[in-house]
């Protein structure tokens, strides 16, 4: 091989813009592969451009100058395969307007590959919540941020975890009247042990909260805690919900339901689950739904790093640490130089976001309850129409224990998400059922065709490893 | 058969198509049976088939009877299912839609038109169209056609919901059906005949085991000291976004300028599954992107519509292949009491009852529904006829 | 300078940018597509590209996220009903 080693890093986030960075820094080549136009994932959505108006974040601004890294835009990852040399792999992707045909196919050898695919918004079905203006509480965030658009005049937001908060807060800045925000969990606990939240989030974390919290009292916007919507109502699209008080397990307390009237959009936001398409085609272990890495974010499979959400949730200060760390790595490792320095501190930065992303998941995690308040025809799969009768019926009536056959048997997790919206609801349900978690969780989260491809374009893709590499 | 006093009279390894299908026929006779499976019921090659029964892609030959007999013992058999089970129980999307093999090319169509014929002479049903006629029958194919059969006989269903229908059956006549259950080996007895399988939790006494191990049937046979040429193949499927009902009519089998032949049909969803008619060999389980743009090539020429349409998964599996390409179903004669169902090389699903049915025929002495010595493991085509003359 | 789109026939001002979702929810829809089996509408649920639910049709292409698609002068978008196949006029990206 006479090309110089080439790095790919599939997400523009906190995670993968850092891990592109450190990686260029380091001498090599990079590809920063992302979906959107701009660099800064979720976490730094652009506002819509005003006319004429080109600002530039820091973290784009310092992508955009480093003449090692090529940024693909508007590019998607649809596929992964073994590449020619050890540890190295085919990326497939196409560039192109969002699922237009005719979107350029190319095929790029990555010597090492940093996976920064991020997370989005869990949303545990419950009666009502395929009504439309029910939405993610991500999907409110993007649309206020990203487009300045509201997703409604009077909103609910429900839930658990601490990003509720700006979701609603980007409500109340896109002019929305927020009725209630309403948490699932008891973020109290957090009190229990604040010196380490405050060491492992940061201080700026934490202010970053206490200055949402503060908007939301300003606006009077009702915070409760233990409480969540537990049906939405409406004729072709939401216009009540009804808030219950919880307990311990989630449960409804008989009588503490309240309907709350009239609203025009609901948000929901139960967590995060990471994007682990690429992760599981590259082979790489995952465990309790985020891939495993070790102290290099290095994962099991060889040349192949993973960074930022998709190794579990802790804010983008933690995310960026690890990117910055995996690119290290992967420089590191295919140079095989050595930067000892700066890995260890980012690698202690990385450990704290390890321990706050732990103390997050404790202090918000999800009770069992929520499964009690599913109804005979509560959509389990939206895509496919599969209730939770259906689903259950697939389990006791015709004996399917395994989620891949309880996918056929019913058809949940077959239709146009893939399972991305509902397959952990579904193995969750079925463990409820069976009495015990289903034998492969993971089916539903193994999708090789990472995303749609039109069949044109398929065809039209070169074959074979591409001939410069 | 040997009925013993404790234990059951045939276990049967591997819940998928072929190991439910021939539990099914067996408890039907009386037989008692345990189905072992390892991992979760119907969950493997069954669960990663396009559910197609098909004869259009069968040359005249006894692979062809077995297709034949298959796909008018399903209707027959769905219906006792039905019977005994209720609507709701045996139902799985079995649809008659009909086969349509077309041909592009001019060589293509004259190799088409001389396998209609010769499965014509063997009694199939393979009706020759005009061009016009086809895209008549299938509105969307290319206008490119220049020879198409009809296969009225070809269906199609589920293949997960026909295995656990086939085992719903069992269940009710009073079969065991284990699952987790890891199969290691076969027990003999001081005089050669089987008398329990060996398990990591002990053994399980039984007078005949039946081995429908899919891709693994070779490993077993093997650990039973009787080898077998059942080696795995993989095979690829594309699935589209769903599509309105009628987009693609028939289960179309093509050829486009020397690909390879793809087979493109709907299932009830409105999806369109694509699979290929060639299989890699090998243990290798990785999809590759060549394969699918090689099946995407040969779809979107022969529906063009279907080139502006998100493909939105794509799966893979394993079928048990052999070396002449049939199933093994019968008695081994090296092992008495060891049977095989096996090696059905990606056609499990359609094959699937004629398999079950002649094996449980086989098994209690009844008249065949068709000739079992093709598919007998001491058939030239296996290349163990050797073993066979050492071990009789 | 604005943009002219066609929500079913109807022109619509629009901003570069703009993402097909949030110009429809602009216009006061909150729902543009129907499901295949029960014909439930839909519209925004995941707002990044998962989830599939705001599928929509744009320039005789069907099954385009519209959170993820950004308007061009002159699209055509249409909602779409259950499945459909893509038009005669199938666009270029």
């Amino acid at each position: 091989m006479t090309a110089p080693p080439r790095v790919v890093v599939v997400g523009a986030g906190p995670a993968g813009a850092r891990a592109a960075l450190a990686a260029a820094r380091g001498g090599i080549r990079v590809v920063l592969v992302d979906g959107e136009p701009r660099v800064g994932g979720q976490y730094h959505r652009h506002p819509l451009a005003e006319p004429g108006s080109r600002r530039l974040h820091p973290l784009e601004r310092s992508v955009v100058a480093q003449p090692r890294i090529e940024h693909l835009s508007r590019a998607t990852v649809w596929a992964l395969e073994a590449g020619p040399r050890p540890g190295s792999h085919l990326v497939h992707l196409q560039q192109g307007s969002a699922d237009a045909a005719g979107r350029t196919q190319r095929t790029l050898v990555a010597d090492a590959l940093v996976l920064c695919t991020g997370a989005y918004d869990r949303v545990l079905p419950f009666p009502g919540w395929e009504l439309p203006g029910v939405v993610t509480a991500g999907a409110a965030r993007a649309l206020a941020v990203g487009q300045r658009t509201a997703v409604g005049r009077r909103v609910v937001v429900s839930g658990t975890g601490p990003f509720l908060l700006p979701a609603a807060v980007s409500l109340l800045t896109a002019g929305s009247r927020v009725a209630g925000v309403y948490e699932a969990g008891k973020p109290s606990r957090w009190l229990r042990n604040l010196p380490a939240a405050l060491r492992d989030g940061g201080p700026a974390l934490l202010a970053e909260l206490a200055s949402y919290a503060g908007a939301l009292a300003r606006h009077r916007v009702p915070c409760r805690s233990r409480r969540a919507v537990v049906a939405a109502h409406g004729d072709g699209r939401v216009e009540a919900v009804t808030v219950a008080r919880l307990d311990a397990r989630w449960g409804v307390v008989p009588g503490s339901e309240r309907v709350i009237a009239p609203v025009d959009a609901l948000c929901v936001g139960y967590g995060f689950l990471p994007q682990l398409e690429l992760p599981l085609a590259a082979g790489c272990l995952v465990r309790d739904g985020r891939v495993v890495v070790d102290a290099r974010q290095a994962t099991s499979a060889p040349g192949v790093y993973a960074a930022g959400e998709v190794t579990g949730v802790a804010g983008p200060v933690a995310a960026a640490a690890e990117g910055e760390l995996a690119g290290l790595a992967a420089a590191a490792d295919l140079s095989r130089a050595c930067v000892p320095a700066r890995e260890a501190a980012a690698a202690a930065r990385v450990r704290a976001g390890r321990r706050f992303a732990a103390a997050l998941e404790e202090t918000y995690p999800i009770r069992e309850g929520w499964r009690s308040r599913l109804t005979e025809d509560t959509l389990v799969c939206r895509c496919e129409e599969v209730t939770y009768g259906q689903l259950r019926d697939a389990v006791t009536d015709r004996g399917a224990d395994a989620m891949r056959t309880i996918k056929l048997t019913c058809r949940v997790g077959l239709g146009a998400c893939q399972g991305r919206i509902c397959g952990r609801n579904a193995a969750d349900l079925v463990a409820g059922l069976l009495g015990r978690p289903p034998a492969d969780t993971l089916a539903t989260d193994r999708r090789p065709l990472a995303h749609p491809v039109r069949l044109g374009d398929l065809a039209s893709g070169p074959d074979g490893p591409p001939a410069t590499c | 058969m040997r009925v013993l006093g404790e234990g059951v009279d045939v276990v049967v390894v591997g819940g998928g198509i072929v190991g439910a299908a021939c539990a099914e026929a067996l408890t039907r006779r009386g037989v008692r049976v345990l189905l072992a499976e390892r991992g979760p019921l119907a969950g493997q090659t069954t669960a990663r088939g396009d559910g197609r029964l098909l004869i259009s892609d069968k040359p005249p030959g006894p692979g062809l009877t077995l297709a034949m007999a298959s796909l008018r013992r399903w209707p027959l058999l769905l219906a006792a299912l039905r019977e005994e089970l209720g609507p709701a129980r045996a139902a799985c999307e079995y649809e008659r839609k009909g086969g349509l093999a077309v041909a592009v090319r001019a060589e293509e169509a004259a190799a088409l038109r001389e396998l209609a014929a010769a499965q014509r002479s063997a009694g199939a049903d393979a009706r020759e169209l005009t061009p016009d006629e086809a895209i008549g029958r299938e509105p969307h194919l290319t206008p490119a056609v220049r020879a198409a059969v009809h296969y009225p006989e070809d269906a199609r269903l589920q293949p997960v919901l026909a295995a656990t229908a086939l085992l719903a059956a069992v269940r009710a006549r009073g079969g065991e059906i284990r699952t987790g259950v890891h199969v290691l080996s076969v027990l003999t007895g001081a005089d050669g005949w089987v008398v329990g399988v060996q398990t990591p939790d002990g053994p399980l006494p039984c007078g005949a085991v039946v081995n429908a191990g899919g891709p693994r049937a070779g490993t077993l046979a093997e650990a039973a000291g009787a080898s077998l040429p059942v080696l795995p193949r993989y095979g690829t499927v594309l699935v589209t976004a769903p599509l309105p009902p009628g987009t693609v009519r028939h289960t179309v089998h093509g050829t486009v300028a020397g690909g390879p032949p793809v087979v493109v049909g709907a299932a009830p969803g409105g999806q369109v599954l694509i699979s290929s008619g060639r299989r890699r060999a090998g243990a290798d389980e990785a999809l590759r992107a060549d394969d699918l743009r090689a099946l995407a090539r040969c779809t979107a020429a022969l529906f063009p519509v279907l080139a502006g349409v998100p493909v939105l998964r794509a799966y893979g599996g394993f079928h048990p292949g052999t070396p002449d390409g049939l199933p093994v179903i019968g008695e081994d004669p090296r092992h008495p009491g060891l049977w095989h169902a096996a090696g059905h090389a990606g056609a499990g699903v359609a094959l699937a009852a004629a398999t079950g049915e002649l094996l449980g025929q086989l098994f209690t002495g009844e008249p065949p529904l068709v000739d079992p010595e093709p598919f007998r493991v001491a058939r030239p085509g296996l290349g163990l006829a050797e073993e066979e003359n050492r071990c009789p | 300078m604005p943009l002219t789109v066609y929500v079913d026939g109807v022109p619509h001002p629009a901003r570069p940018g703009q993402t097909v979702a949030a110009l429809l929810l602009a216009t006061g829809r909150t729902a543009w597509r129907s499901t295949r089996h029960g014909g439930r509408p839909r519209g925004l649920f995941c707002g990044i590209g998962v989830c599939h639910d705001c599928l929509v049709a744009v320039n005789g292409l069907p099954d385009v996220r519209a959170c993820l698609r950004e308007v061009c002068d002159g699209d055509r978008i249409e909602t779409q009903d259950g499945a459909t196949l893509p038009g005669p006029a199938g666009e270029r990206a």
